[in-house]
């Protein structure tokens, strides 16, 4: 078997697909929190991509991708059996898994498969584990039957109202604490205005919040700086301090400056991909 | 006989209107009739003081020599005894500090060119064919790992592959070369430049590996179970920021993240390449060293209005090549010399939109023997810029000593070590950035070429 080959691939909706990566070292090391870069051709980006589940006896990896820009959606046609160009890792520093006590994972959109190995981590670290996971709607809902057999409690809320709760994980957090749920500790993964209007909840509700961060990142193993962000007012490399930092001094709005840096170009970038492009998938 | 007295040949450089607009080398190879014009400068002086300042002990008035005979094969193979990276060595070197400041002939008729003599053979013997990998010791039976594919562990590689030993160099990128790749742009060091000098090291035996981030998957001490010794050439780690307000504004680069983007990952050809990098109107570059210089070219080769140097001394104590400070200015790079930047202003979009500096004058010299910039009281003010690129140097890398508790470390973040050149580890060895904090291509050769002597030394007495 070759490295870097596709094992399995499964569409969990119609942008994000879940692939299974023939990887056996990554397989062998990988930690909660922490992230490989993925490459498809020559001339292609370096993504990074959280781990979401690895297999140290079959050699594999797990991750879950949304297609957002052309490297997403070129890396989401890719087939079984084919390869990704480049896989590195295991990259970041791993989540501080201990018993805090009761903990709640709170993802939103693919967000919640990221933070589905930290929720799994801190659950055999004996945590009471509470799922909080958020989506626009029910059919961005991702790996629920999976955080239900795995959390002590799974709640979910979509923004239409079309599963679960109606409202933002923010108001299924207050719920929870309004029915006397006390929670020690919050990990936080999604898009970077649910990070930071949950973290901003947590800390009302003395719930220790940690997020995972996102930006911009190349190289990702320490060299180029483009990851930095800020921190109880300190630069920090995401790529190998974090990407999970504590989130109460998190600047998020900086974080949602500099991530929006190459909109433009990812657009552009996108449209030429999609203008070019025959589909022999037949789904587009 | 040889003619000191003519004219150097300082080669022929593409005309700078047509320069800036593309990534193509500036600096022409050397004709025939230039090249031997050149090596019949040389004196072939016996006690030949360019090759006793040469770090990596190219053998300078032999390999000239040859050239006069017009023997281009054996010139290569006789740089090649001691140096295997000949055609990066001649385009990239600061010749001026080493060799050629040295050469006998330079205060009266101007030094030999030997920086574009190296180039010349190593171009040359490439395209005709006549470069051969050199033959190497009967297979020791012991296994190196060298980490990093820059150019210290390049050199430690191919040594230690000449020593017979079975070498294996990891990469944590997707591609070979280090910094002769993200770092050093391709109008100085074409691409194929690098591959080939790498197909040599491969033609050796030594096998390369991409994607292998040590101190990730594997960490030093599951090396150390694999492998008889470590070369660790990791290089240079995260940028030292300025830490003044404004540095997280968008259109704030590091050296690092912008060459990177434009050399590594070719956002210029953007977008047939998927990485993008976007250069406002005016940019600035901050620095005097050859990444300010090599940001400074990247960035007029982006299209801008216009690209300024800002350096906190004057143009006598800035660091970098003399050449590339030269290259620069003819391209349009503009300089601002005794500047200390102090701020930079955005928008209310968090947008670059100037930076603020004072005005220095220079002072006492300070440890190093370069006179200290002084702030002039009152002397504020405004360069309008929407991009800031922060060249003002870097960390070695932090993930080994992070990853391998064991290594000693200095307070300044290299990994420490003895007299001896090891580290605080038995049977690892360390050279490059990684022990320097940020030096230039040759001294991380030399580093290499001197550690794999060690490593051999280690690997036949076991000390």
């Amino acid at each position: 078997m070759e490295e870097n080959t596709i094992l399995e691939k499964k569409n969990l909706n119609s942008a994000v697909v879940k692939f299974v990566i023939y990887k056996p070292l990554i397989a062998a090391s990988a930690q909660a929190g922490q992230f490989v870069i993925l490459r498809g051709r020559e001339g292609g980006e370096r993504v990074p991509v959280t781990l979401v589940d690895w297999d140290s006896t079959q050699g594999t990896i797990t991750v879950i991708i949304q297609a957002i820009g052309k490297s997403t959606t070129m890396f989401n046609a890719l087939q079984q059996g084919e390869k990704f160009l480049n896989v590195a890792g295991p990259l970041g520093t791993p989540v501080e898994i201990k018993n805090y006590g009761t903990v709640a994972v709170v993802g939103g959109g693919v967000g919640i498969a990221e933070v589905y190995p930290i929720a799994r981590a801190l659950k055999q670290a004996g945590n009471r584990v509470i799922a909080v996971l958020g989506a626009r709607t029910k059919e961005l809902l991702i790996l629920e039957k999976q955080m239900n057999e795995l959390c002590d409690k799974t709640v979910c809320a979509t923004d239409d109202g079309s599963y679960g709760m109606k409202g933002m994980v923010t108001d299924a957090i207050e719920t929870l604490h309004n029915s006397g749920e006390k929670i020690n500790a919050g990990f936080v993964i999604g898009p970077i205005p649910m990070m930071k209007f949950t973290t901003r909840l947590m800390d009302k509700l003395n719930i220790v919040p940690y997020a995972s961060l996102n930006p911009i990142m190349l190289d990702g193993t320490g060299m180029c700086g483009c990851c930095r962000v800020t921190v109880e007012g300190t630069v920090r490399f995401a790529c190998v301090e974090g990407p999970m930092f504590p989130a109460k001094t998190i600047d998020f709005d900086e974080l949602i400056r500099r991530t929006s840096e190459y909109k433009p170009q990812e657009k552009q970038s996108l449209q030429a991909y999609q203008k070019d492009h025959v589909c022999k998938c037949g789904l587009h | 006989m040889p003619n000191p007295s003519a004219p150097r040949q300082n080669g022929r450089q593409l005309d700078p209107s047509v320069r800036k607009t593309n990534f193509e080398e500036v600096a022409q190879i050397f004709t025939k009739e230039e090249a031997l014009a050149e090596a019949n400068r040389c004196l072939s002086c016996k006690n030949a003081r360019c090759q006793a300042n040469c770090p990596v002990g190219v053998q300078i008035p032999a390999f000239i020599a040859l050239l006069k005979e017009g023997n281009v094969g054996e010139a290569l193979a006789k740089i090649m005894e001691t140096s295997l990276l000949p055609a990066i060595c001649g385009r990239v070197c600061p010749q001026e500090k080493h060799c050629e400041g040295n050469c006998v002939l330079r205060e009266k008729f101007g030094a030999v060119n030997i920086g574009m003599l190296e180039r010349y053979t190593a171009d040359t013997a490439r395209k005709e064919g006549l470069t051969k990998a050199p033959a190497c010791a009967k297979p020791t039976g012991k296994k190196v790992v060298c980490i990093g594919s820059g150019p210290s562990s390049i050199a430690a590689a191919a040594e230690l592959a000449r020593a017979g030993h079975e070498v294996t160099v990891l990469e944590a990128l997707h591609a070979f070369g280090g910094v002769l790749r993200y770092g050093i742009p391709s109008f100085r060091l074409p691409r194929e430049v690098i591959d080939r000098e790498i197909e040599t090291v491969k033609a050796m035996g030594v096998k390369f590996k991409t994607d292998v981030l040590v101190g990730a998957a594997q960490k030093v001490a599951d090396l150390l179970k694999q492998f008889d010794a470590i070369y660790i050439g990791s290089g240079a780690g995260l940028p030292t920021m300025l830490g003044i307000p404004g540095e997280s504004s968008v259109g704030v680069y590091s050296a690092n993240e912008f060459l990177t983007r434009v050399n590594l990952m070719q956002a210029y050809k953007f977008p047939q390449t998927d990485t993008p990098v976007h250069v406002g109107k005016r940019v600035v570059v901050l620095g005097g060293g050859n990444s300010a210089m090599d940001a400074a070219r990247c960035a007029m080769r982006l299209g801008p209005d216009s690209v300024t140097i800002a350096y906190r001394r004057s143009a006598e104590e800035m660091p970098a090549r003399a050449a590339e400070v030269e290259h620069a200015a003819q391209e349009g790079v503009q300089f601002e010399y005794l500047v200390t930047p102090k701020e930079i202003m955005q928008d209310e979009n968090g947008h670059v939109t100037g930076l603020k500096c004072t005005r220095n004058k220079l002072g006492e010299p300070d440890a190093k023997g370069r006179r200290r910039p002084i702030e002039i009281a009152g002397s504020e003010f405004i360069l309008p810029v929407d991009t800031v690129i922060v060249a003002i140097g870097q960390r070695p890398n932090p993930i080994i000593a992070k990853t391998t508790p064991e290594l000693q470390t200095t307070p300044r973040g290299v990994l420490a070590l003895d007299e001896q050149g090891k580290t605080s580890l038995p049977g690892v060895y360390a050279g490059g950035d990684i022990i320097r904090g940020g030096a230039t291509v040759l001294l991380a050769m030399k580093d290499g070429i001197e550690a794999a002597h060690r490593i051999n030394r280690y690997l036949q007495e076991g000390k």
